[in-house]
């Protein structure tokens, strides 16, 4: 591949250069080694990349937040020229949303007197767990973020993580003090959805891009762009009806939604603590009683 | 006596600092920028960097070095693990025999060397990811990294241009 009178003085003894050429061959089989493990997905290469996540979160999470501050300053300048117009937008909106208070309200009141008619068991609690945004590689092959909170901050796997506005992924490895979140639009992202005022069950895939798919949408259901796409809770991973996003391209071959997450401005993620027993075991966890049982 | 050690100290940190520094910009590029649609587009710094070092000072960048930095790369990322490493070790691979002519050139024609390596490190990441998820991936993605990545290498290499002249002579 290389003639070794390409390379200057190191390369003089031809045992130098066969060394240096095996040292090399061994970090390529290294690196296949590597890509072997990590397709096995082995417990290893998870503990390894929380312990590496863990160490690195303080230093980011140490950037991150002046960098927000700076980016919070320079938004906030380019608001004051158009203060009067967003105040008015705003007064609008919130008439509008006090409408639909009212009108949850009275939907909240008669779902509670329903359910109690029909003694249906109550939802799990659920409960959210606040973490900053510390980390994201970026990249056209991956979409995940790390996050400043870890299991001695109640965080498990399997967490929904939402924003204000909706859905933003899922909780994929955790380490003591940082965690991965895999967001919506990553390749191997797979979730639960219910789409349109009709809830079809659908699985809603990332794909790399901005828009995810939806898969698996029953023949002969009727998707408009616009209908909104909310959590189905099936599974029992995410707590059902949390927003996703709206669907964005109806034809024939295929179904996009538009997430409803802003991913520029995602400071924070709320982690769904979602406690529903004993449907979703880690293989080790579920192995263990059921050899007691036998 | 002392100071033998301390001038040997000293020369081992300095050619540890092309290493130490790019794994401080690929910690430091995961800072969360808040800039709308720029994280799909993250230039890759890890091939900016190594391709850096290999062609200006190749003696500090073994090939050791280029797989850490891959695996810092793959561990920190979200990716699939050992494809960075790969990539980033053909990209060793292919600028071994060429760097003496490469080096030679002036900073834009080494600017017009990167495109081709760049590209290759990408139809490469690219089909390994494939061949990982047993799809084929949308490639405009990886299109629209690679332009912003051809993009950012004058400043990238300008930040370690500096830092060679302050670390390195």
């Amino acid at each position: 591949m290389n003639k070794p009178s390409g390379s200057v003085s190191r390369l003089t003894t031809p045992i130098k250069a066969w060394t240096q050429r095996f040292a090399f061959l061994f970090l390529v089989v290294g690196a296949f080694a590597l890509m072997l493990i990590g397709k096995a997905d082995t417990v290893l290469v998870e503990r390894v990349r929380t312990v590496a996540g863990d160490a690195v979160a303080p230093i980011l999470e140490f950037i991150a937040r002046p960098i927000d501050t700076i980016g919070n300053t320079v938004a906030g300048i380019g608001e004051l020229t158009e203060l009067r117009a967003r105040n008015a937008a705003l007064e609008r909106e919130s008439e509008r949303l006090r409408h639909w208070q009212t009108v949850a309200r009275r939907l909240e009141a008669e779902n509670a007197a329903l359910r109690s008619l029909t003694d249906m068991v109550p939802d799990p609690r659920l409960r959210f767990i606040t973490a900053r945004v510390v980390g994201d590689q970026g990249g056209a092959f991956a979409r995940s973020v790390l996050v400043n909170a870890g299991s001695r901050d109640g965080i498990a796997k399997g967490q929904a993580a939402v924003t204000t506005r909706g859905v933003a992924g899922r909780v994929t490895e955790v380490g003591q003090r940082s965690s991965r979140v895999l967001l919506l639009t990553d390749i191997n992202s797979r979730i639960p959805v219910l789409v349109g005022a009709a809830r079809d069950r659908a699985i809603m895939a990332g794909d790399n891009t901005g828009q995810p798919r939806l898969l698996y949408l029953a023949a002969g259901t009727e998707t408009r762009p616009g209908d909104r796409v909310v959590t189905s809770g099936h599974g029992g991973m995410f707590p059902p009806g949390l927003p996703v996003g709206v669907v964005t391209q109806a034809s024939e071959t295929a179904l996009r939604v538009q997430p409803f997450v802003d991913w520029a401005h995602m400071e924070f993620l709320r982690l769904a603590d979602y406690e529903l027993p004993s449907l979703l075991l880690s293989p080790g966890e579920g192995g263990r009683p059921q050899g007691g049982q036998r | 006596m002392s100071q033998m050690v301390w001038t040997r100290l000293d020369s081992t940190a300095r050619s540890l600092a092309p290493f130490a520094l790019t794994v401080l910009l690929i910690v430091f590029g995961m800072v969360p920028l808040g800039v709308p649609n720029f994280a799909p587009i993250m230039p890759a710094l890890g091939v900016i960097a190594v391709f850096f070092w290999l062609v200006y000072r190749p003696d500090l960048m073994p090939a050791w070095a280029v797989f850490l930095i891959g695996l810092v790369q793959d561990l920190l990322g979200g990716g699939a693990l050992g494809v960075g490493v790969f990539v980033l070790l053909v990209v060793y691979a292919a600028l071994a025999g060429q760097r003496r002519y490469i080096a030679q050139a002036n900073f834009f024609l080494v600017w017009l060397a990167f495109l081709p390596v760049a590209a290759g490190a990408f139809v490469l990441t690219w089909l390994f990811n494939s061949l990982i998820v047993d799809a084929l991936l949308a490639p405009g993605p990886a299109a629209f990294q690679y332009l912003s990545t051809v993009a950012f290498y004058p400043a990238i290499a300008w930040l370690f241009l500096q830092a060679q002249r302050a670390f390195l002579r």
